[in-house]
């Protein structure tokens, strides 16, 4: 288990905003009154992704089996990291201290069936308590049977879901980062490409808190291979174990709009002297933003000349393209309600659509992202922080919002108050990055504004003269 | 008469059970104004959540103790107590229910002491039922924290008969219905019909198509169970004329329901297939005093013809079945009453009902024990939940999904199984997946002195069709 002194270590993150309020890092949550995962959650969540990794859940059958296959993450190939793996542990096991024992047979077990490249072990509450020392089960393996096998000690009272994130990427840096050169760059085919100059340079960058959900990294990966940046790795959507072991040897790091795993872009700049900044792949702005500041960061003057022509290529088109959306989608109403840094960033995107912007959730945000709210909104934008289904729908009411942009867990707030919704967290089944994703983002927008379903179920029923909202006998009706 | 095979790996590899604080949870979900609240730490709220968010496509009220490092190593009772207060304050609920997970109980928690506390210590809200039950994920699965919470309601609520002056019969029509997780929000509404079609009242305990059935109501939003069983129903189960339990599962829950009320208890192991279902029909025509109704009947000849019409499909048909005990024995005998063969039966856990599930073994284990089974015995086709999904495809074989939880298909959670309506569709559910997979077709021959024109030969491999 890790000491109260381990975690705190962990909370006191110098590269995040939070730290310099009077609490550091997160919030202590409320019993009965308290929602969010936990810090397991977050630590699977940030490295499930890497798709030929066996990840192993050491604890009885709640983390694992609600949990498992449960991510809108995509992979272009290895398909390992579908398969759930848990130690299933029972009673007996726990009370004759048999655990850490059914913890080595099972990696063994995990080895000899999938040969995977490695193995993760993800730690949780109960192993936790009765004080199993998966370090030093996992050591042995690896010494044994000659597979880099990763302690992931995430137990869930450590903490809340970012806590999480934050164990993922401090064992990433600690354990697997650092142990493989990055291959030789290779003869690639540019024939899809526009000709460049022949003796371009490649560079090598990675990118951190990337997770490809639904695919969407695949609408700016060929992006970026025509500007000739390798992608070492992301960390973690569609990421392979030999490309996280080289992630030391990038020129600069993006953390990609969210500040979950900033140790990671932090550690690798103390140990390597890689750069990093933020960005985002949402919307037109942010996308071309991220791009320069790639640029930028690599000061390259080249490359610079070559990304504002791509820029100015892709901008063209999409805006062509939105032309017809945006006369549908023009003047209407968003409360946008997500977390952290998606805030700013998807703020931009749909001000790029010419919609407007009523409220945004902040609960999540630090200080800088709030500035640059602010930037954008104007000083007296309405921030929320209280994200409380109720909270919420009073806002849609008085904001006279046409549409709540939130995560899937308040798609049903939203559905059962008759609000059209659109889901931005990690389980939607769509891609919106780049500039392609812009498209698919103004087709689910549009689909879910103009729908005819929204008349159908807030009028009554013919033969009821009062109006839906003013509620009556509300329990009845549906017994 | 099954031969149990115990689980013999150290990894549980795609694994088939979900824990007993979802079966818990699952349970208190079908009371009206009800609140679950889970003793552990804030993900095994959060993941219990978005199981049932994805299943039942519905806003699910689940609460959590949050236990942190100070509480989960110096005691969590103050987590338990200030958690029962913050939600019995805030929105006032009439049940709430604690159960607790892996983390609490290895920790040794008490939460029958930390609920009576509460109680000694909040005399105003008296009113709001509390009911502590012990379901740590260490042990069981969804079916027994399902029927554990069930007991403890009934201890808590339900008054014995001698106290609160109830006899059976008292309520001329009323039955109360002890209802196993298997039924779904559709079942339990196609049963009320049948019920009423015999002139009786069920009462459901619990009545989860009252409260998961998808239903849009006028209120915007509300942060507990809207329908459900009432608490209040709960004093009246004395005054039935007849308990009926369905799941073998709830053995102990009708036990003791029993032993409270005085009420005559009829055992159901399911309402899957003609035999089930008879048995069903006999009960209600025993306990109203009426004939079968008519169109009763009418659905019954409707369903024999459906088994004459699929019986060339499923008739020695070799299926692979991943499920919990109570379900797992209604899908055999259903497989079974068609002559169908069960080839691999999987389940979570061991529980008595097992052994009396007429198939050579059952393997208690996970999806890859029934993918391992399935290949070796050539399944022809998968019974389970979503997760089955690619096991099934991996087998190259059709799947029926059914079970918990059910998240890759729309509507799943409302299917109609039971009755001999429901069991017509699933039969024709099931013949339509091996019509429309045609894996045992007749390779087609080339003779080698044909006169067929020589394009055929080479753009057509014998296989494909």
């Amino acid at each position: 288990m890790k000491s109260t002194k381990d975690i705190a270590v962990l909370l006191d993150e110098p590269a995040c905003e939070h730290n310099k309020k009077e609490k550091s890092g997160c919030a202590k949550p409320k019993p009965g009154a308290s929602a969010g995962g936990c810090a397991f959650d977050g630590a699977q969540i940030a490295l499930l992704p890497i798709a030929d990794v066996a990840h192993i859940v050491h604890g009885p059958i709640a983390c694992a089996g609600s949990s498992w296959d449960n991510r809108g993450t995509r992979s272009s190939g290895a398909t390992l990291y579908r398969i759930g793996m848990t130690t299933d542990l029972t009673e007996q096991d726990i009370v004759m201290g048999r655990a850490e024992k059914r913890l080595f047979h099972a990696i063994k077990q995990a080895i000899d069936t999938y040969s995977p490249p490695a193995v993760f072990i993800y730690n949780t509450c109960v192993p936790a308590l009765i004080g199993d020392d998966i370090n030093a089960v996992c050591k042995s393996a690896q010494e044994l049977w000659g597979v880099p096998v990763v302690p992931i000690d995430s137990a869930g009272f450590y903490g809340t879901k970012n806590l999480g994130n934050r164990i993922a990427g401090d064992a990433m840096v600690n354990h697997v980062i650092g142990t493989r050169e990055p291959d030789p760059l290779p003869e690639a085919d540019r024939s899809n490409f526009p000709a460049v100059s022949p003796n371009f340079k490649v560079h090598d960058v990675n990118l951190v808190g990337e997770y490809n959900i639904a695919g969407e990294f695949w609408h700016v990966l060929p992006l970026l291979d025509e500007l000739g940046l390798r992608i070492l790795c992301t960390l973690s959507g569609d990421a392979r174990f030999r490309e996280v072991q080289t992630m030391h040897k990038a020129e600069v790091n993006m953390m990609v709009c969210s500040k979950a795993m900033v140790n990671v872009a932090r550690k690798l700049q103390q140990s390597y002297g890689t750069p990093w900044f933020e960005g985002s792949f949402y919307g037109i702005t942010d996308t071309s933003q991220s791009l320069r500041d790639f640029a930028k960061a690599l000061n390259d003057d080249d490359l610079t000349a070559r990304t504002e022509a791509l820029i100015l290529r892709e901008e063209t088109q999409i805006r062509q393209e939105l032309e017809p959306w945006k006369a549908r989608l023009k003047g209407k109403r968003v409360l946008l309600f997500t977390g952290g840094v998606k805030s700013w960033s998807v703020i931009s995107a749909l001000q790029d659509l010419g919609m407007v912007v009523v409220a945004t959730g902040t609960k999540k945000s630090t200080e800088e992202d709030k500035a640059r709210i602010r930037e954008l909104m104007g000083e007296d934008t309405v921030m929320i922080d209280d994200g409380s289904p109720r909270a919420l729908l009073k806002i849609v009411h008085d904001y006279k919002a046409d549409i709540l942009i939130a995560g899937g867990r308040n798609m049903y707030t939203a559905l059962k108050a008759k609000v059209p919704f659109l889901d931005i967290n990690q389980e939607r089944e769509f891609g919106y990055e780049g500039y392609k994703g812009m498209l698919e983002l103004v087709r689910q927008l549009a689909l879910t504004i103009e729908s005819p379903v929204w008349e159908a179920v807030r009028a009554p029923a013919p033969w009821k003269h009062k109006p839906a909202s003013i509620s009556v006998n509300t329990e009845e009706e549906c017994a | 008469m099954a031969d149990i095979l115990k689980r013999n790996k150290a990894l549980s590899v795609n694994p088939l059970k979900a824990s007993q604080p979802i079966g818990g949870s699952l349970a208190t979900l079908g009371f009206n104004r009800a609140m679950p609240m889970l003793h552990g730490s804030q993900g095994c709220t959060a993941f219990a959540k978005v199981f049932f968010v994805r299943h039942f496509r519905e806003p699910i009220p689940l609460q959590s103790t949050a236990m942190d490092q100070g509480s989960s190593v110096m005691g969590a009772d103050e987590n338990v107590r200030e958690g029962i207060k913050t939600i019995a304050e805030k929105s006032y609920p009439a049940l709430i229910t604690v159960l607790t997970t892996g983390l609490a109980e290895t920790q040794g928690a008490d939460v029958h002491r930390n609920v009576q506390e509460f109680k000694d210590a909040n005399p105003e809200l008296a009113n709001i039922a509390v009911v502590g039950v012990n379901t740590p994920d260490f042990t069981g699965s969804v079916e027994t924290g399902y029927a554990a919470t069930l007991t403890e309601i009934i201890r808590a609520l339900v008054p014995d008969a001698k106290t609160a002056s109830t006899y059976p019969g008292k309520r001329k029509k009323q039955v109360n219905v002890l209802a196993s997780y298997i039924l779904t929000p559709g079942d339990l509404e196609a049963l009320r019909d049948i019920f009423e079609q015999f002139q009786l009242r069920p009462v459901f305990i619990p009545d989860i198509s009252d409260s998961l059935d998808g239903c849009l109501t006028d209120e915007d939003f509300s942060p507990v169970t809207i329908g459900g069983t009432p608490i209040s129903e709960m004093l009246t189960l004395g005054d039935a004329l007849a308990t009926i339990v369905i799941g073998a599962s709830l053995t102990k829950a009708a036990e003791l329901l029993a032993e409270r009320t005085g009420v005559p208890t009829y055992s159901l192991g399911h309402l899957y297939g003609l035999k089930a279902n008879d048995e069903l029909m006999s009960a209600l025509a025993e306990i109203s005093g009426r004939e079968v109704p008519e169109r009763i009947e009418r659905q019954r000849s409707q369903l024999q013809d459906a088994m004459l019409d699929t019986h060339f499909m499923l008739g020695q048909l070799r299926i692979a079945i991943a499920a919990d005990a109570d379900l797992l024995s209604a899908f055999v005998d259903l497989a079974q009453e068609m002559g169908a063969e069960v080839v691999a039966a999987v389940t979570s856990c061991n529980v008595p009902l097992l052994a009396k599930i007429p198939v050579a073994t059952i393997k208690i284990g996970d999806l890859e024990d029934m993918e391992l089974l399935g290949k070796a015995h050539k399944a022809q086709l998968v019974i389970g939940n979503s997760h089955a999904v690619d096991t099934a495809d991996r087998l190259g074989v059709p799947i029926l999904r059914a079970g918990f939880p059910l998240y890759d298909i729309i509507g799943g959670y409302q299917k109609t199984w039971i009755g001999y309506r429901g069991t017509r569709q699933t039969l024709f559910d099931l013949a339509n997946l091996v019509i429309n997979f045609s894996h045992e077709e007749i390779p087609a021959y080339h003779s080698i002195y044909g006169q067929k024109p020589a394009s055929e030969l080479t753009d057509c491999k014998p296989s494909c069709h």
